[in-house]
């Protein structure tokens, strides 16, 4: 296996793009970052996309974006993990430069969300269709659900719940691609609309459109497209049960430690050495969870913590530089790659005002669904 | 939107709480091929009494469309005295009263009906006791 660096980044700006169709934003993305790497030319390229079909009727998304991005020919993959397709996308670009298969690979995701009518029902296809979908649970409700067994069992406060959003607002002020960059009050996510108790409205990561892509190569190439390459020195990928009532324990999410350990092994490194880590905050209790299982925090204690600033700049890890989903906005498929971007930005010391001083080594984690899928990345500067 | 065969073939569940209870002792509504605990192929059919217990609930304000009307509604992961989990609305009681801990007893009701000539959809839902 060859070790594996990332040359180029480029992203639509995240929000209502309504004069922009699916192929439009995958594009720009995509041609972004090939401007960026200075490629002409791919090997391969992978699109994740979690529901092109019911979104806007169009799936076999290989042929329609390699066609679009002037690379007729190359051979091309889509990748569904539900939320987790963009991240997942970046795992088999790196593994098909790794194994010395393909040199210069586009690993992209993209979703349209906006012109769909019923996007509840959609989401909830990456549920149990059979058996949670079908009772009527949206995703917010199963998150819900996670934050409910949570606040009962550890004592999580109102309060702490809302540092999540508020935080990752505060972040997301600096990020010229966020879809909502503005601060958020408590008392203002507490006048939002109760979506599924205990979340409100302003404990969701918002519908979005969007599109994110990069480019990899072998790391002993890098240094002929950018003077900043940046390594993926980790990748952990799990999976866990579809349904929310079959994880054994509803205030964790195991397939989302499993991928954790996995990168952390890979890459040789531990919890302490993460400066930042982009959380997929799909839900204000998603982060909480999540930071517990990546091993930042002890269990029940995330939110604590983070009420207390221990998630951002100045304390104990910057969880979420970029406004996360919940300010950044989340277009399903495009969310997991657009978080390595972020990383890729950060360890280029490229991120302005949400610069992380002196960033070195960072992680992305990237979920489908209730915890059903997980993938998640360390990277690097080198 | 459901065919008469994909309706169908969920019906002994839906209908009846017929569950399988593999020799390692792990109970499921959805049925397999192996046990997802012992990797066991050794299973029975059984069926639920349909008694159990809230693990945990909430309330969905904002549905899909098919459930629009119905908002808002409870909805809980309940563990049967069996130990299967499952996932039910939670009916007939104020919203309130739904709390981890309680005690439901599952009952067979209508879900809903997919169009004006659809197929119309029944299966269980949970009341407190």
């Amino acid at each position: 296996m060859r070790d594996v660096a990332i040359i180029g980044v480029g992203m639509t700006r995240f929000g209502e793009l309504w004069n922009q169709s699916l192929r439009d934003m995958f594009a720009e993305a995509a041609l972004k970052a090939m401007e960026n790497a200075g490629v002409k030319k791919l090997d391969s390229l992978y699109v994740g996309a979690m529901s092109s079909g019911l979104y806007v009727y169009q799936e076999h998304l290989a042929s329609v974006m390699t066609d679009y991005i002037g690379q007729r020919g190359i051979p091309a993959t889509r990748v569904e993990s539900a939320c987790a397709s963009g991240g997942l996308s970046v795992k088999s670009a790196y593994l098909e430069v790794a194994s010395g298969m393909s040199d210069i690979v586009l690993a992209g995701g993209v979703e349209k969300m906006w012109d769909a009518d019923d996007g509840s029902f959609i989401l909830a296809t990456a549920s149990d269709q059979e058996f949670e979908a079908f009772h009527g649970v949206t995703f917010p409700g199963l998150y819900a659900m996670m934050a409910n067994a949570y606040m009962h069992k550890y004592g999580l406060t109102r309060e702490e719940l809302a540092s999540v959003p508020i935080k990752n607002h505060k972040h997301s002020v600096h990020n010229p691609n966020a879809q909502y960059p503005y601060e958020l009050s408590f008392s203002a996510l507490m006048k939002s609309a109760m979506v599924a108790d205990p979340l409100r409205l302003m404990d969701c990561s918002p519908i979005t459109d969007g599109a994110a892509a990069v480019i990899l190569c072998p790391l002993d190439r890098a240094k002929e497209f950018t003077d900043k390459p940046i390594k993926i020195k980790g990748i952990g990928a799990a999976t866990g049960p579809i349904a929310l009532h079959d994880h054994k324990d509803i205030t964790k999410l195991d397939a989302v430690r499993l991928a954790g350990e996995r990168a952390y092994k890979m890459a040789g490194v531990g919890p302490n050495d993460i400066q930042f880590c982009e959380i997929h905050d799909c839900f204000s209790i998603a982060e909480i969870i999540v930071a517990e299982e990546l091993g930042f925090f002890e269990y029940g204690t995330a939110g604590k913590e983070i009420a207390a600033g221990q998630g951002t700049y100045g304390g104990k890890i910057v969880l979420n530089s970029s406004g996360g989903l919940k300010a950044k906005g989340h277009p399903v498929g495009a969310t997991g790659t657009a978080q390595i971007i972020e990383a890729v930005e950060q360890l280029k010391g490229e991120a302005g005002k949400r610069q992380v001083p002196n960033a070195k080594i960072g992680m992305t984690q990237n979920m489908g669904g209730s915890g059903g899928s997980c993938v998640v990345h360390i990277l690097e500067a080198v | 939107m459901a065919n008469s065969q994909r309706y169908t073939r969920e019906i002994p569940h839906r209908y009846r709480l017929e569950a399988q209870k593999f020799d390692s002792g792990y109970v499921t509504l959805a049925t397999r091929y192996i046990c997802p605990d012992s990797g066991s192929t050794k299973s029975e059919m059984i069926t639920l009494k349909g008694t159990g217990t809230i693990l945990t609930y909430t309330t969905i304000n904002i549905a899909a469309d098919s459930f629009a009307k119905q908002t808002p509604f409870a909805i809980a992961i309940i563990e049967t005295d069996e130990g299967a989990r499952l996932t039910a609305q939670v009916v007939d009681c104020k919203l309130e009263d739904v709390k981890i801990g309680a005690k439901v007893e599952l009952i067979f009701r209508k879900m809903g009906e997919e169009g004006e000539s659809g197929i119309i959809n029944y299966a269980y839902k949970a009341v407190l006791v």
